[in-house]
């Protein structure tokens, strides 16, 4: 057996290694802890040509089997010791846990919950659907058609396979997929760079569990390559940047999962009780190491905008790096350094515009980004803006930050733009009211709730079963 | 075949140093040399004739070629002596922007050709079946080669052509989308030339190979032979030509060549090779050297990288120690070649910075 695993590319299930490789190292100490393949565009694009067969061996098993199989791999996925690669390695759960934080810097704690995610997406993937599907009878999906609330009921698919490619900085991501096994879609992954190791988990849980290979394809590819299976898949997932979006904006065969810009917002009735809501505005930002989409990145008040910031930088500027396997952690390392370096730079050149404060400055005891058992990290940063138009506002960086601002209640809504997660604190109706009707927030929390918080069967971006399944009217003679 | 023994490798060198002699000798006579190098020869103030007498001494005493030379000089200054009142044929490489190398030349290039058919197969290259040419045409040696190539196997070549200078320029300023429409064109004339004739061997660079074999089944249009060149070939990208394209079925001919230097032909891949290829220039015609980039009088060793050192030695065309803008492994003699090669082409500087090269 050789040293260091090797991860295949998965070509429609079969390994396959390549002689190009990139090297997976620890972000602490630079180790190379394992070796990946990759592959150029071309052979996506003639794996894609016969990716249909994914879908035929998905088609031998009922939805009703394909949720047992998930829940299997859940358990797998969780518990499971799995193949490493192609070298005769394997992976217990917390080898993986292990694995997953020496390169991707996230604290043993948070990829545990992470995991729990993941776990909890595959082992209630009926739930899921149910809500997905708002309460289909999934054998009208094996057979093609049937009757359900007094009316006939037809499905196609909208796409051969499921193309994703995916980011690095938190595995829970995964969870967005997991339910195109179920509903017979095969996937076409390309893990991010630093993490490819929980797609290639949950795939080798899902074949430990009985679902066919041939319905996994795993592509660790360039950029052409991605765009590839962005292109020919009929339906993807897409995660990036702002300007990732903007690429495929127009584009309704692609879901975008870029910035979540995710708020609070406290109304004009409740604001005089605002101490009472620091801790749930305190872990929506910094939960996860800040490191998702819907933590929260900027807390609009009508007053004690100042105090808020304070209470908020008092609460989590003093978080430090710890070990990794210390079950406090609360923040996450860098695998990609000039990342790092790159929102240090933003946050400070943001603060030379006046009107900002970094009030985490004077509970930090030192410079937000620091070093640590020869990591690198970027503590809490919470600044208070004078006004919604200072460059520091409604900016959202991969650490815990947040930017604290005053604004009157009825201007709220004219400046929080798109918003995927947004918890507003108010009882007053009328607010509500306007909340409701607002267009632009995906996942609306009415009341003290975390803006992490997520409901499995009511997805906050994009509905699974409508995106991997379309109903088409049928009439038939006999 | 048999690696070449110390004694093989010897008389090469013999041979080497022996048509140093003549061609230096007839490029710093004025019975028979150009313009241009005796010229040189008068400004330098040393007669090469006296103190070249192996290859060794070129490296030695001549300086790095200057590519500026075939910009800015007419190119009557390189015709020799010998040649003066016969027609030329002006070949051209580069010219993205600006004026490009041009470089003169009578018959050089069906020596190299004649001389590289011998090493294609009859399997791949049936004699008398027709050849597809999909690549730069225009001003370049590469397509009266490739015609000759054909003719010289009894064949005749049917050609598309395609722009490098327009390609690369589109690359630059980043319009993808024109880009690629350029390329579909290009692409779409080959696939009415492959639907509507009967071809069996094909010239074209690896990204037009790749773009062609998606549009048509290569193998059961009629191709049996694919001989390729233009850009970088990296290990897993041969590997993804052979075994995903070509399926193992098409016989393929890389090759490293350019305007100054010919063809270096490739060695036929073996296991052992993990589809890296060796490259060995027409010796003692030309040779390549690999070299420290920092340091060009010192050689890499066997397997180490460095710049590629082109020195040129017909009577048509003398061009010592020219320093290509590639990069390539050193490699050592082998099979029929009892000599340097180099293995692993790339643009120079190619690890630190993005290079287009585009489909050319």
């Amino acid at each position: 057996m050789s040293t260091l695993p090797h991860i295949p590319v998965l070509r429609r299930g079969r390994d396959y290694e390549s002689l190009d490789q990139i090297e997976v190292k620890d972000h602490k100490t630079g180790e190379v802890v394992a070796k990946v393949s990759t592959v150029n565009a071309g052979i996506v694009r003639k794996d894609l040509a016969k990716i249909s067969e994914g879908r035929k061996a998905l088609n031998k098993f009922t939805v009703a089997q394909l949720m047992e199989i998930s829940a299997k791999a859940g358990e797998f996925f969780l518990n499971g010791t799995l193949p490493l690669g192609d070298k005769g390695h394997t992976q217990s759960g917390q080898e993986y846990v292990e694995l997953l934080s020496r390169t991707s810097g996230l604290p043993w704690i948070m990829v545990k919950r992470n995991m729990a995610k993941i776990h909890y997406a595959l082992t209630h993937m009926q739930e899921i659907l149910n809500g997905l599907s708002r309460g289909l009878d999934f054998s009208i999906i094996d057979k093609g058609q049937g009757e359900q609330f007094g009316t006939s009921l037809s499905f196609f698919p909208t796409a051969h396979a499921l193309g994703l490619v995916m980011p690095s900085n938190s595995p829970a991501v995964n969870s967005l997929w997991l339910p195109s096994i179920a509903l017979k879609t095969p996937v076409v992954i390309k893990p991010g760079k630093e993490e490819p190791w929980t797609p290639y988990r949950l795939i080798q849980a899902f074949i430990a569990a009985g679902a066919p290979a041939e319905a996994f394809s795993y592509y660790p590819t360039d950029h052409e390559g991605s765009g590839e299976i962005l292109k020919s898949c009929g339906r993807a997932l897409i995660f990036g940047d702002k300007n990732t979006m903007a690429q495929y904006a127009n584009n309704p065969a692609i879901q975008l999962h870029g910035p979540g810009w995710s708020k609070f917002l406290i109304g004009d009735d409740c604001i005089e009780n605002w101490r009472d809501y620091i801790d749930v505005m305190a872990a929506s930002i910094s939960d996860n190491g800040g490191r998702s989409c819907i933590n929260a990145s900027a807390i609009l008040v009508p007053k004690y905008a100042a105090e808020i910031a304070d209470a908020l930088a008092q609460k989590i500027g003093p978080f430090a790096p710890l070990p990794n396997n210390d079950e406090n952690a609360k923040l996450a390392g860098f695998a990609n350094l000039k990342m790092a370096d790159f929102i240090d730079t933003q946050i400070e050149d943001g603060l030379k515009t006046p009107g900002a404060t970094d009030v985490t400055a004077k509970y930090r005891n030192g410079p937000r980004k620091a070093s640590f058992e020869g990591g690198v990290y970027l503590r809490p940063t919470i600044i208070h803006a004078e006004s919604v138009t200072h460059p520091l506002y409604n900016r959202e960086y991969l650490c815990p930050y947040a930017c604290v601002v005053q604004v009157p209640q009825a201007e709220m809504l004219k400046h929080i733009g798109y918003t995927l997660a947004c918890s507003a604190i108010t009882k007053d109706a009328a607010f509500i009211e306007q909340l409701y009707a607002f267009g632009e927030i995906d996942r609306l929390n009415i009341g003290p709730v975390s803006t992490m918080k997520i409901s499995w069967d009511q997805p906050h971006e994009g509905n699974m079963f409508e995106f991997l399944w379309q109903r088409r009217s049928i009439e038939r003679g006999w | 075949m048999a690696n070449p023994t110390p004694a093989d490798i010897q008389k090469a060198q013999e041979q080497l140093d022996a048509h140093v002699r003549e061609i230096i000798q007839w490029h710093f006579s004025p019975e028979t040399g150009s313009p241009f190098w005796l010229g040189w020869a008068n400004k330098a103030g040393w007669d090469p004739r006296k103190e070249i007498t192996k290859f060794s001494d070129i490296i030695a005493k001549f300086p790095h070629f200057q590519d500026e030379w075939l910009r800015d000089e007419q190119p009557e200054v390189w015709v020799p002596a010998a040649f003066k009142g016969q027609p030329f044929n002006i070949f051209e490489t580069g010219g993205t922007t600006g004026m490009p190398k041009q470089r003169i030349g009578w018959n050089d290039y069906k020596v190299d050709y004649s001389e590289f058919s011998e090493k294609i197969s009859d399997e791949h290259f049936p004699r008398g079946g027709a050849w597809l040419m999909v690549g730069p045409t225009g001003p370049r040696r590469l397509r009266l080669a490739i015609e000759h190539l054909a003719n010289v196997r009894g064949s005749s070549c049917y050609f598309i052509d395609l722009d490098p200078r327009f390609v690369k320029k589109v690359l630059s300023n980043k319009q993808y989308d024109v880009a690629r429409q350029y390329m579909d064109h290009v692409v779409d004339q080959a696939v009415t030339i492959l639907k509507n004739r009967k071809v069996t061997g094909l010239f074209t660079t690896p990204k037009l190979l790749e773009a062609l074999a998606e549009k048509v089944d290569l193998y059961e249009g009629g191709i049996r032979g694919v001989f390729c060149g233009g850009t970088t070939m990296a290990p897993q990208y041969v590997r993804f030509i052979v075994e995903e394209i070509l399926e193992g079925r098409i016989g393929f001919y890389p090759t490293y060549g350019n305007t100054l230097m010919g063809l270096a032909a490739s060695v036929p891949l073996t296991p052992e090779d993990k589809f890296s290829i060796s490259y060995y220039p027409p010796q003692p015609r030309a040779v390549l050297r690999v070299v420290d980039p920092n340091q060009t009088d010192t050689l890499k060793a066997y397997d180490e990288w460095g710049r590629v050192e082109l020195t040129t030695l017909t009577k048509e065309f003398f061009m010592p120690r020219f320093l290509e803008r590639d990069e390539a492994l050193r490699k050592a003699p082998r099979e029929r070649y009892a000599w340097d090669g180099v293995a692993e082409v790339r643009p120079f500087g190619a690890m630190e910075k993005t290079i287009v090269e585009g489909v050319y």
